[in-house]
C-alpha cells in the first residue's frame, strides 16, 4: 500500500502537463458565452415581438371598419343577420356564428371530457406497463392526424352514420362537428390528464388504500381531488383546441348561418366563417375588415377562457 | 388446529406462521413466526433492509399493490388467516389501520380527513351530519388535536404542521374502531417534541388498540414499547419483553445490535 503511494506521487508530475495558473478566462470563452446569452435572450424576446406584431396587424386591418357608416358594433355582436355580400342591405351580425362556436365547443366537450378523463384514469391507474405504453403511443398517433383528414371523416363516414342511424336529412351538422372536435381534443385531455394523475404522490394512494377504499373510491375520493388542478387544465386545453379548430368544423358542421335548435341543425362557427370567406373578400373592403374583427372576437374569447382557467387554478392553489 | 387458532387469537392481536416474502427473486422475509399480544405496543427493530417495514406492510396486505411481491405462510388476525381467499381486503384494512413514515393526510379538509374512513365504509344514507360532527370531535379529542383545530376544521390538512398532520393520520383511523394500528416509523419526519407527543399518544391508545411500530430509533423502542422484536436480514432473531431484550439479550446478534456495533 505504502509503496504504491510513493510510486504514484513520483509519477504525478509527468502525468499532469505543466500549465500556467491563472484566475481569468481566455477571451474567446467570454465572447462565446456572451454570444450564446444574447442568442437565448433574442429567442425569448422574439415570442413577445411576434405576438405584438400579430396584434398590431390584426387590429390595423380591423379597426377602420368601426368608423364606417354602415357598421354598428351592436349589430356585429347581437344580430344573427350575416349578409356581408348583399348589394342593397349589407348586414354583419355574428351572433349566430358565436352561438355556433359555443354550442359546438360545449357539445364536443360533453363528449370528450368523460372519454378523455376516463381514458386518463384507465391508463394511469388500471393498466399494466406494457398496455400503458401501447395505449399512449396510439393516443399520440390520434393527435397526429391532420385536421383536414378529420374533416374528411366527418364529411363522409360520420355524416353517413348520422343519416342512417337517426334518419335525419343532413349529416353535416352540430352533432357531426362536435363528434369530430371531441375526437380531436381527446388526445390532449388524455395526455395532460394522465400527467396530472401521475403527479399525485403515491403516499396519497397508500393512505387511501390503507383506509380500506375500493379502487373506485380511491379514484373518486383521493385521486380526483388531488389531481383536480391538472385535470382542469387538461379540460381547458381541450376547450382551447375546440374553440380554435377551423378546417374540420368547416367541413363537418354544414356551414349554415343560423342559431341551432337541436343537435341535427347545421351551424357555422366563427373560425370556419373566416376561413371560408377571407379569400373571397376584397382586401381593404368592409367585409374583409369585419372578418378581421371576427378574429379579434375569437381572440377575446380564448383570452377569457385562458384567464378564467388561470384564476380558477390559482384560486384552488391558494386554498 | 382450528381451535388452537381461536384460543390464540383471543390473546394475540397478530400471529404469523412461517411467513416468507419475495420481492421478485429477492427473499425479504424468511420464515417469520411471531405472536403479537393484544393491547400492547410491540416494536420492530433492526438495521435498514432487515425486513421490518416489509413485515409491517404484510399485516394489512398493502405490500400486494406491487405485482412482483409474492408471499407464503400465514398471518392470523381476528382468528382468521388473512391470506385466505375469502378475506376482504376492505374489511381487513378497516380493522388494521396504518400510519406512515411521512404524514400523509389527504389534500382535503381536516374534517373530511377524519370522516374519510366512515364515508368510505358506510352507505351514504346512514351518514348523518350530527354523527359525523360527533365523530370528528371525539377522534380529534382522542389524539389531542381538538383544541388546536376546532376552529380550523375546514383548512386543508396538508397545510398543518407535520406533528399535527401525523396526529391527524392517527385520528382518521379511530372512527373505524380498528383492532390493530400499524405504525411505520411514525416519528422519523418529526422533531423531538413531535416525537414525544406521538409517543405520549401511543401510551394513551395502548390497551384499546394493539399497536405495532417499526422504528429505527432504539431509544424510542426502549421508551415506548412493551415488547420488542429484533430482525436481521429477513429473519426474526429475538422477541421478548422490551426491558429484557435491552438488558439481557439472549442472542449475541441482538446484543451486538443494541450495543451499536452495526445498524
Amino acid at each position: 500500500m505504502s509503496s504504491n503511494l510513493t510510486e504514484s506521487t513520483l509519477t504525478l508530475p509527468d502525468a499532469i502537463p505543466k500549465r500556467v495558473k491563472r484566475v481569468g478566462r481566455p477571451r474567446w470563452a467570454i465572447i462565446g458565452e456572451q454570444a450564446l446569452e444574447l442568442l437565448i435572450r433574442i429567442s425569448g424576446i422574439s415570442a413577445i415581438v411576434f405576438v405584438l406584431a400579430i396584434f398590431f396587424f390584426v387590429f390595423k386591418e380591423a379597426l377602420p371598419v368601426l368608423y364606417s357608416h354602415n357598421f354598428s358594433i351592436k349589430e356585429f355582436l347581437f344580430s344573427t343577420q350575416w349578409y356581408p355580400t348583399s348589394v342593397s342591405n349589407v348586414r354583419y351580425g355574428t351572433f349566430a356564428l358565436l352561438v355556433g362556436s359555443v354550442t359546438v365547443t360545449l357539445l364536443s366537450m360533453a363528449i370528450a371530457v368523460p372519454f378523455g378523463l376516463g381514458a386518463a384514469i384507465y391508463i394511469s391507474e388500471f393498466c399494466g406497463p406494457r398496455q400503458k405504453e401501447t395505449l399512449k403511443i396510439i393516443i399520440e398517433l390520434l393527435a397526429a392526424i391532420p385536421s383536414v383528414v378529420w374533416g374528411f371523416i366527418g364529411l363522409t363516414v360520420i355524416s353517413k352514420l348520422i343519416t342512417t342511424i337517426t334518419g335525419t336529412a343532413v349529416g353535416v351538422n352540430l352533432l357531426n362537428g362536435s363528434i369530430i372536435l371531441a375526437l380531436m381534443s381527446v388526445p390532449i385531455i388524455v395526455s395532460i390528464g394522465e400527467d396530472a394523475l401521475k403527479a399525485v404522490p403515491d403516499s396519497f394512494r397508500e393512505a387511501g388504500m390503507a383506509m380500506g377504499t375500493t379502487r373506485w373510491q380511491l379514484i373518486l375520493r383521493v385521486l380526483l381531488p388531488a389531481a383536480k388542478n391538472g385535470l382542469l387544465a387538461a379540460v381547458l386545453l381541450g376547450v382551447g383546441r375546440a374553440v380554435g379548430e377551423t378546417m374540420a368544423v368547416l367541413m363537418a358542421t354544414g356551414h349554415s348561418v343560423k342559431i341551432p335548435h337541436g343537435v341535427f341543425d347545421s351551424v357555422r362557427t366563427l373560425t370556419a366563417n373566416i376561413a371560408a370567406e377571407l379569400g373571397e373578400a376584397a382586401a381593404g373592403s368592409p367585409h374583409y375588415r369585419v372578418l378581421f374583427l371576427t378574429g379579434i372576437l375569437l381572440f377575446v374569447i380564448t383570452f377569457i377562457v385562458n384567464l378564467t382557467a388561470d384564476f380558477v387554478i390559482r384560486g384552488i392553489k391558494r386554498k | 388446529m382450528d381451535t388452537n387458532v381461536t384460543t390464540d387469537s383471543l390473546e394475540y392481536g397478530v400471529l404469523t406462521k412461517d411467513l416468507n416474502l419475495w420481492y421478485g427473486k429477492f427473499q425479504a422475509l424468511k420464515s417469520v413466526s411471531m405472536s403479537v399480544k393484544k393491547g400492547q405496543i410491540t416494536s420492530l427493530i433492526g438495521p435498514s433492509g432487515c425486513g421490518k417495514t416489509t413485515l409491517l406492510r404484510c399485516f394489512n396486505r398493502i405490500n400486494e399493490r406491487f405485482s412482483y411481491v409474492r408471499t407464503a405462510g400465514e398471518i392470523v388476525i381476528l382468528g382468521k388467516n388473512i391470506y385466505d381467499s375469502d378475506v376482504s381486503l376492505i374489511e381487513l384494512r378497516k380493522n388494521v389501520g396504518m400510519v406512515f413514515q411521512r404524514p400523509n393526510p389527504l389534500p382535503i379538509s381536516v374534517y373530511e380527513n377524519v370522516v374519510f374512513g366512515l364515508k368510505v365504509h358506510t352507505p351514504r344514507k346512514q351518514l348523518k351530519k350530527s354523527v359525523l360532527d360527533e365523530t370528528v370531535e371525539k377522534s380529534l379529542n382522542e389524539v389531542g388535536l381538538w383544541d388546536d383545530l376546532k376552529d380550523r376544521l375546514k383548512t386543508k390538512a396538508t397545510s398543518l404542521q407535520l406533528e399535527q398532520q401525523q396526529k391527524l393520520c392517527i385520528a382518521r383511523l379511530l372512527p373505524l374502531k380498528p383492532d390493530i394500528i400499524l405504525m411505520d416509523e411514525p416519528c422519523s419526519a418529526l422533531d423531538v417534541e413531535g416525537t414525544h407527543a406521538i409517543e405520549e399518544l401511543m401510551f394513551t391508545l395502548r390497551n384499546k388498540y394493539t399497536i405495532i411500530i417499526v422504528t429505527h430509533n432504539m431509544s424510542q423502542a426502549r421508551r415506548a414499547s412493551d415488547e420488542c422484536v429484533f430482525m436481521l436480514l429477513g429473519e426474526l432473531i429475538e422477541h421478548s419483553r422490551t426491558e429484557e431484550l435491552f438488558i439481557n439479550p439472549k442472542n449475541p446478534k441482538t446484543a451486538e445490535y443494541i450495543e451499536g456495533r452495526y445498524g
